[in-house]
């Protein structure tokens, strides 16, 4: 393989890791906030898929409020999840909270299912798909243009977190929530945002994906694979996340380059296993994380 | 002259279980005055103190606050009524600069949230640079860790980073201050520094301060007033020198030996 070819599947890789760490951030999100792995984050996705598609093609909004709507939607679900289901269970082990999340992921596929049934559904098209072409490369333009997207919205939660009293309170109340609570922070209603916001970042990455491929509940599964990005990059840190998905993604692509499609599956695995070895916790994660 | 309770502790008993941390305990902390509970370890001071915070629900009795029953009350609530405290070990937010960490202690006295402050940037901005000029003003200089203000938190040596945490606390602008053990493992010259801060909070700005402390001389020296506890009992209640000298307190620190009589001179 040449260097042309070997830049074109770099590229491909990097750019596509933007949506790897887009919803790998709704894994770091949850994890920050609650110190439970949401093995949800996959149905959350694709709900938020769901919600757009029903906007636009079922309720027939205009492009933009369909995705306000599809956003809305998950908020008010995810209000809902953590009310009923994660706060009565504040106070219990980890592992009961990962096995809710297991189990609130199941509920939701079901349901996806029961309302929308189980065949692929067309998604209106969201990012322009004309090719970008550099020279000799060609890119994907729905690759190109959701790196962007993802970009900017981890950017804009980035800053959300860094510089505005409610981030920087939800950072306190993540770091160590007794302490927030007597400084006057509401707690619960820190908890409650960050379900949104996990909830609200797993939608539009489900609609990316959604709209890259097409919809079916066989979307949720997307989620599984970039928990691998997560631990890589670390369950707590969101630059970790950033360059696990941006690493994954290169790795997935220059796999399939080199050894075909079925590599894309295990090739970058091996590579965050052999890594795992030399760093349990993750490129930049805490020491002390819980292990699975 | 006797100055009103602001805050009153009446009767309060907490329970784990079988276990008894604190059995009817009552105590007031009165405007203006610096007020320490003492007690060996286990006695039941912090439990005591975070029922005060409300992280503990007592199974009976109240607590005031400025006559007003806040019992059942949340924490975060209490903070905003004016209820500010630090905590044993060092509890700030790691990752944080020293000034993010101060800033926080004033989060519930800024009325807007994210929302409001988009649609009244104006507004919000002031809010904003008036907390930044006062916390400048009254807790950065006062505490003196203005050359501190930008670092992180964690590179900071143990008496200043229980400094930051007081200056959160005043960051909150407490009608009553709660200070868990603010000497705790320092040596002598950051627990004079301490001392004197709790002293000018004191007698400067009129601070009402209760206090949980191991350091008897610090005790003895700043307090108005002082309660002692053990196993959850309040076993005497007084000036420090009425207190140093009870027999039961003396009791409760160095143990009776059996040929000994109440040892009642002391002083």
């Amino acid at each position: 393989m040449d260097w042309i070819t070997f830049a074109e599947f770099s590229l491909i890789g990097l750019f596509s890791g933007g949506l790897l760490a887009l919803v790998a951030l709704g894994f770091v999100l949850i994890y920050k906030g609650t110190r439970a792995i949401n093995f949800a984050t996959g149905e959350f996705m694709m709900l938020g898929a769901y919600l757009v598609y029903t906007g636009h093609s079922w309720l027939k909004m205009p492009l933009w409020l369909s995705v306000v709507f599809g956003l809305a939607g998950i908020s008010l679900v995810a209000i809902v999840v953590e009310r009923f289901v994660l706060r009565p269970l504040a106070g219990q082990p980890v592992v009961s909270v990962l096995m809710v999340t297991i189990g609130l992921g199941a509920f939701l596929h079901g349901m996806v299912d029961a309302i929308w049934g189980g065949q692929n559904l067309e998604m209106p098209q969201m990012l322009p798909r004309k090719p970008l072409i550099w020279g000799d490369i060609m890119l994907p333009g729905a690759v190109f243009w959701s790196f962007w997207v993802a970009l900017a919205v981890i950017a804009g939660l980035s800053l959300y977190f860094r510089y505005s009293r409610t981030g920087i309170a939800m950072r306190a109340a993540a770091s160590d929530p007794i302490t927030a609570y007597a400084l006057g922070i509401d707690v619960r209603r820190t908890q409650q945002l960050t379900w949104v916001f996990a909830g609200c970042v797993g939608a539009v990455a489900g609609t990316i994906v959604a709209s890259i491929s097409s919809l079916s509940p066989a979307l949720s599964g997307t989620a599984l694979g970039v928990l691998a990005v997560v631990i890589l990059g670390g369950l707590d840190s969101v630059a970790g996340a950033i360059i696990a998905g941006l690493l994954v993604g290169w790795l997935e692509s220059i796999a399939v380059g080199y050894f075909g499609g079925k590599a894309r599956d295990l090739v970058p695995y091996v590579v965050v296993l052999a890594i795992l070895m030399v760093r349990p916790y993750g490129l930049l994660g805490t020491r002390d994380i819980e292990r699975l | 002259m006797n100055p009103s309770p602001l805050l009153s502790v009446e009767d309060v008993h907490l329970r784990f279980g079988g276990i008894k941390a604190l059995g009817g305990v009552s105590l007031q902390a009165k405007a203006g005055e610096i007020t320490a509970v003492i007690g060996p370890n286990g006695a039941g001071k912090t439990s005591l103190f975070n029922t005060i915070s409300g992280f503990y629900k007592p199974q009976q009795g109240r607590i005031q606050l400025e006559g007003r029953d806040i019992t059942p009350t949340k924490p975060n609530v209490r903070a905003a009524m004016g209820l500010a405290r630090t905590f044993q070990n060092v509890a700030l937010f790691r990752g944080m600069t020293v000034l993010d960490n101060i800033k926080l202690g004033g989060h519930n006295r800024m009325a807007a949230n994210t929302l409001q402050a988009m649609a009244y940037w104006g507004q919000s901005q002031r809010e904003e640079l008036a907390l930044r000029e006062e916390i400048e003003r009254d807790v950065i200089d006062f505490l003196e860790i203005d050359h501190v203000r930008h670092q992180s938190v964690a590179s900071l040596s143990y008496g200043l980073q229980k400094r930051v945490e007081l200056a959160r606390a005043l960051a909150m602008r407490p009608k009553i201050l709660m200070l868990d053990e603010p000497v705790a493992g320092m040596n002598r010259e950051e627990t004079e520094d301490m001392a004197r801060f709790i002293l000018d909070l004191q007698e400067e700005r009129g601070m009402t301060i209760l206090l949980i402390e191991h350091d008897m001389g610090m005790v003895m020296d700043i307090s108005n007033h002082v309660a002692v506890l053990n196993f959850g009992q309040l076993i005497a209640s007084g000036t420090p020198q009425h207190v140093r000298s009870h027999p039961d307190v003396i009791e409760a620190y160095l143990g009776v030996r059996e040929s000994q009589t109440a040892p009642g001179q002391g002083a």
